[in-house]
């Protein structure tokens, strides 16, 4: 995968003594401390309530954590105010489970939705947004509604929506839940070369042939709010924080 | 300044309602309509008090002792009084009609006495205490009676009414404009699912609002242009019907100052729509994220 030596040094984020709970309820997450390195190729994985979404909505900033400290991007996110956190989310790409696309908005413009936000002219939209619908096999549907496409055309409209801005960190939340078997190995030939671009990726997946068909990937284990402990049973666990 | 106005198409897909739709343009017609009426009636009023006040301000009545045997000479004192002008007595005969407008044909009778009054008016530029003084030392026993002094309660009433049109005039636009934070908080409702992708790709505040702002512009200013039509129409009728500013009014017409004020509501309404529209969107999303 991408992550060579000087992007071990160079943490996309860092997850210092993170806590969640919501409300008043028992805490979500507990006591994570690893980090993410750039360029590295992640996949989340752990049982149903482990917590994967959650500790996905730290990461791309929809949730702020209870306690402890998040850094993306080598900046320490504790104490960011508001209107600093779109400048960041503007560097991460997300795959959401349930899409999340604008249903009264054409696929074309649903992808174009980042490019456009970031303040790209119409011009500098029209033909990288193709390209992408393209790439997802979506060419001739650029102007459906998402109420017209099956939830596989969906799920392909979310995930360019997500690369089309070549985020820093792509976060995926089962993003091949949907689609058959060809085109979930498209989209990881389309994550994978992102991550050789240089694209950390973060993968939450039950999806055991997208893991094994991918090498080099490594691997956050989930089990009620806390990371596994990763010796022996973790592929290629991420670096502790304390070894960085 | 006035950038979010000018919004692309894809911008105004996002929305995906159309501009005009929902309540907000109805509230703002009404609302732009009730406030011209009553403001329109606030400036007539103004406008009647004014000239009654400038009728009556330096207008004296004098009624004379002993009636007509010393009207004469006391007429003439009056004239030759320094500051006064345009002294007239009141023909016995007007009196009279004025009286039978009360009594009936009783009024007229000749056993009825009637006094003997001079009206004058104190010139721009004299000293009213000082010229109505001499007027009382020339006339020794007349009863010097000033139409201001006479006319006040009725001047204090209609300054009241105007006092109490712009305070409906304010309630009004306050209602307005909490009627435009209402509509903001629903449409941000309606769109939530909207703001929340579009925050999670990494749209500002900002940004968000400016999608709001500029449709609750587009539906204040299309509703206040409404009402206002609606409102014109109704006063133009007045007008021509002379119900209104003609003889309800005793005469008073409005002027192009007060034309212009009224013209001025529509776009400042629109303004404070946008405004609180803005302000109210702006602190739901910081609330809500």
């Amino acid at each position: 995968m991408g992550a060579g030596r000087e992007s071990v040094l160079t943490p996309v984020a860092e997850f210092d003594s993170i806590g969640l709970r919501y409300g008043t309820g028992a805490e979500i997450l507990r006591d994570l401390d690893f980090r993410l390195s750039k360029g590295g190729f992640y996949f989340l994985t752990g049982p149903s309530g482990a917590g994967k979404t959650s500790l996905l909505k730290l990461l791309y900033l929809a949730q702020r954590p209870t306690r402890g400290r998040i850094s993306l991007f080598g900046e320490d996110l504790t104490g960011a105010e508001r209107e600093e956190l779109p400048q960041f989310r503007r560097r991460i790409g997300v795959v959401f489970q349930d899409f999340r696309l604008i249903r009264h908005l054409s696929a074309f413009d649903n992808v174009a939705l980042p490019l456009r936000i970031s303040g790209a002219t119409e011009e500098a939209v029209e033909g990288p947004v193709r390209e992408m619908l393209a790439w997802v096999g979506l060419a001739d549907r650029a102007s459906a509604r998402p109420p017209t496409l099956s939830g596989g055309e969906q799920q392909r409209v979310a995930i360019a929506r997500a690369v089309i801005n070549r985020p820093e960190l792509l976060v995926a939340d089962e993003p091949t839940g949907n689609v058959d078997a060809e085109m979930a190995q498209r989209l990881l030939h389309l994550f994978t070369s992102l991550n050789r671009l240089g694209t950390t990726v973060v993968v939450a997946t039950h999806d055991v042939g997208l893991i094994s068909a991918t090498p080099g990937a490594q691997m956050i284990r989930l089990e009620n709010g806390a990371v596994l402990d990763p010796t022996g049973t973790l592929k290629n666990p991420p670096l502790p924080r304390s070894g960085g | 300044m006035f950038a979010w106005l000018f919004a692309s198409p894809s911008e105004r897909r996002l929305l995906g309602s159309r501009p005009l739709q929902g309540p907000t343009p109805w509230i703002i017609a009404i609302m732009t309509f009730s406030i011209m009426i009553v403001a329109a009636a606030g400036l007539a009023l103004t406008e009647t008090s004014a000239r009654v006040a400038a009728g009556v301000h330096a207008r004296y009545s004098l009624q004379v002792p002993n009636g007509a045997r010393d009207l004469a000479g006391v007429l003439r004192t009056v004239r030759s009084t320094p500051g006064v002008s345009g002294a007239e007595a009141v023909p016995e005969a007007e009196m009279r009609r004025t009286l039978e407008r009360w009594l009936g044909p009783a009024g007229a009778s000749a056993d009825l006495p009637v006094p003997a009054l001079i009206t004058f008016d104190v010139s721009p530029r004299a000293d009213r205490a000082a010229v109505t003084r001499r007027v009382e030392a020339a006339a020794p026993g007349a009863k010097l009676l000033a139409h201001e002094d006479a006319l006040g309660p009725m001047l204090r009433s209609l300054r009241a009414m105007e006092w109490l049109s712009l305070m409906l005039v304010l309630l009004l636009g306050g209602a307005a404009a909490a009627a435009v934070v209402l509509a903001a908080r629903g449409a941000l409702d309606t769109h939530r699912f909207t703001i929340d992708v579009m925050h999670g790709i990494g749209a500002t505040d900002e940004q968000v609002t400016n999608l709001f702002q500029r449709k609750i512009a587009i539906d204040a200013l299309a509703g206040s242009l409404f009402g206002a039509a609606a409102a014109a129409l109704v006063l133009g009728l007045f007008a021509a019907t002379s119900a209104f500013a003609g003889e309800l009014m005793g005469g008073a017409a409005l002027g192009i100052t007060d034309l212009l004020l009224l013209a001025a509501i529509p776009l400042v309404l629109t303004a404070l729509a946008t405004g609180v529209g803005r302000t109210a969107v702006l602190a739901s999303l910081r609330a809500a994220l």
